[in-house]
């Protein structure tokens, strides 16, 4: 219907995007009916988002075809952003950005590193951006979700942890059923992402790929190959980030020091 | 195992019977602070082979905290604590931590049966305990027949018995008792105490109890300590520091 009226691709696009926010800021005022406050959330949310994937198409075009060390730089960036926004969101946990930083930086880059050096993904900044911020993304998203359900185990049986180092337990054994939780916790998007892959969710790559003219049975197997990926990055990355969190909330006396901020 | 001959001193015995024993445990200049605030401050303390300390105080004085430091599951900030003449800090935490046994004011089992509640300990230090002597420390915490039921099925009375066994199933030489039976009612309150005294005997363990209740303290006790605000303030016979005490019931 949009493209009736309007001619300039970038105006449509504008206008397209205006449209997706209107229907966004509808569901937060309904949501605001039945009493849940999020309209004002919606709004920053959706202003936030749109400038920063805007200025990330920017850097995009100063990027594509440029030095590849100014790919890596950019997935650095990322990295750290991502470290510092999972942090966020375990906020309860005394110095957890040293957890969250060490987790994606590891996690995402032995993943980026070896489907780079197996030459799997492209090396073409074209390619390594888009799909190793994918990478990235997935690892600060698990890292996120398995330090929560860490920190709510960990607040709900302090109890029996104590018991079990008074017990003459070691900390890696009272915490362990914890520490699976929260590696499971940390998967399940992935997981579920796997499978359901083009039964009820034909992602982003292919269905971009499928737009832009490429081959969809192409485009299907380069989709697999990103999800594997994204699947072993979320292994990857709630193994070693249980791992660094059991060594951060225990001492070397085998006493657990973790304590929670409100 | 009641060894009647042995028992035979009495458990109200006054200090001075136990000075010419051995000292199992020693505090000296125990302290611990926590974000500039004294938990435990300077706490000096001995306490000799077979003696039952009854360790009284307000609510939030620390004497969890003081507690909590003589197993080491908190770390102290000052001074340190002496096992049979020997700094804890030059034992393994784990092996302090079997011959140091702790029972909660709650039970906090583990999922699963009874019986696996008692093979935790020995287990963690490479032994399994046989069935024999699963069916012994059943019998002596009045938990007959109970190996297998599961955990979650247990009353709360039911469920510090197991507590108490599991802790027992380590031979620890001491024990840490912190207010073991005030999330019980008082039928209850009173098995699991008479429970405590006879395994205290026949165990001949050594133990620190924290209770707010001053008649269980006369009830077990041979000495009391007093702490407020994290201080040792009175250390003597139990009608002495609970005359000076301010009565909390
Ligand atoms: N990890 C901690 N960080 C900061 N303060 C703590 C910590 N643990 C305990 N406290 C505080 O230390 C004080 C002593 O607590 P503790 O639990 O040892 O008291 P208590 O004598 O056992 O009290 P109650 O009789 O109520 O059990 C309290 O004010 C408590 O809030
Ligand atoms: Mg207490």
């Amino acid at each position: 219907m949009l493209n009736q009226f309007i001619t300039d691709p970038m105006v449509l696009r504008a206008a397209q995007a205006a449209g997706a926010a209107i229907l966004a800021l509808m569901v937060a005022y309904l949501a605001r009916r039945a009493d849940i406050n999020m309209q004002r959330e919606a709004i920053v949310s959706l202003v936030r988002g749109i400038s920063q994937i805007v200025i990330v198409g920017l850097l995009l075009t100063i990027v594509l075809g440029r030095a590849r060390w100014l790919s890596a730089f950019v997935l650095l960036a990322m990295t750290l952003a991502g470290a510092a926004i999972a942090a966020r969101r375990t906020k309860q946990i005394p110095g957890i950005l040293q957890v969250t930083m060490r987790s994606i930086v590891l996690g995402a880059g032995l993943v980026i590193g070896i489907m780079v050096g197996l030459e799997v993904i492209d090396r073409s900044p074209a390619t390594l951006i888009p799909v190793g911020s994918m990478i990235i993304a997935n690892a600060m998203n698990t890292t996120a979700l398995a330090l929560d359900r860490f920190r709510a185990e960990v607040e709900a049986h302090t109890g029996q942890i104590e018991a079990g180092l008074a017990l003459g337990a070691a900390s890696t054994v009272v915490v362990a059923p914890y520490l699976k939780a929260a590696v499971q916790a940390g998967m399940i998007p992935s997981v579920n992402n796997l499978r359901s892959l083009g039964i009820v969710w034909i992602p982003g790559v292919m269905a971009g790929m499928v737009l832009a003219g490429t081959d969809p049975i192409e485009a299907a197997i380069y989709q697999f190959v990103v999800v594997a990926m994204l699947f072993a990055t979320a292994g990857t990355t709630a193994l070693l980030c249980t791992l660094f969190v059991r060594s951060h909330a225990f001492s070397a006396a085998e006493q657990l020091t973790l304590r929670m901020k409100a | 195992m009641t060894d009647n001959s042995r028992t035979g001193g009495g458990i109200h015995a006054g200090s001075a019977s136990y000075a010419g024993r051995a000292t199992v445990i020693e505090t000296r200049k125990l302290s611990r602070t926590v974000q500039g605030k004294l938990l435990v401050d300077d706490i000096s303390l001995e306490v000799k082979q077979g003696e039952i300390v009854a360790v009284v105080g307000p609510s939030g004085a620390g004497k969890s905290s003081f507690l909590r430091l003589i197993n080491r599951l908190d770390e102290p900030t000052g001074g340190t604590v002496y096992l049979d003449g020997l700094d804890y800090r030059q034992l393994a935490p784990r092996e302090l931590r079997r011959r140091v046994g702790m029972v909660m004011q709650s039970a906090y089992l583990f999922p699963g049966t009874v019986a696996e509640n008692l093979c935790f300990g020995p287990r963690q230090h490479g032994e399994d305990l046989p069935v024999q002597e699963i069916d012994r420390l059943l019998e002596q915490t009045g938990l007959e027949g109970f190996a297998q039921r599961e955990v979650l099925h247990l009353s709360g009375g039911e469920a510090q018995r197991v507590s108490l066994a599991r802790t027992l199933a380590n031979k620890p030489e001491v024990l840490l008792l912190d207010e073991p039976t005030s999330a019980l009612d008082e039928r209850a309150e009173r098995e699991i105490e008479a429970l405590l005294m006879r395994v205290l005997r026949d165990h001949h363990l050594t133990a620190l109890m924290v209770t707010h209740d001053t008649a269980q303290a006369e009830r077990i006790a041979d000495r009391a300590i007093l702490i407020e605000a994290g201080r040792l303030i009175l250390n003597g016979s139990v009608q002495e520091v609970l005359n000076a005490e301010p009565v909390h019931h």
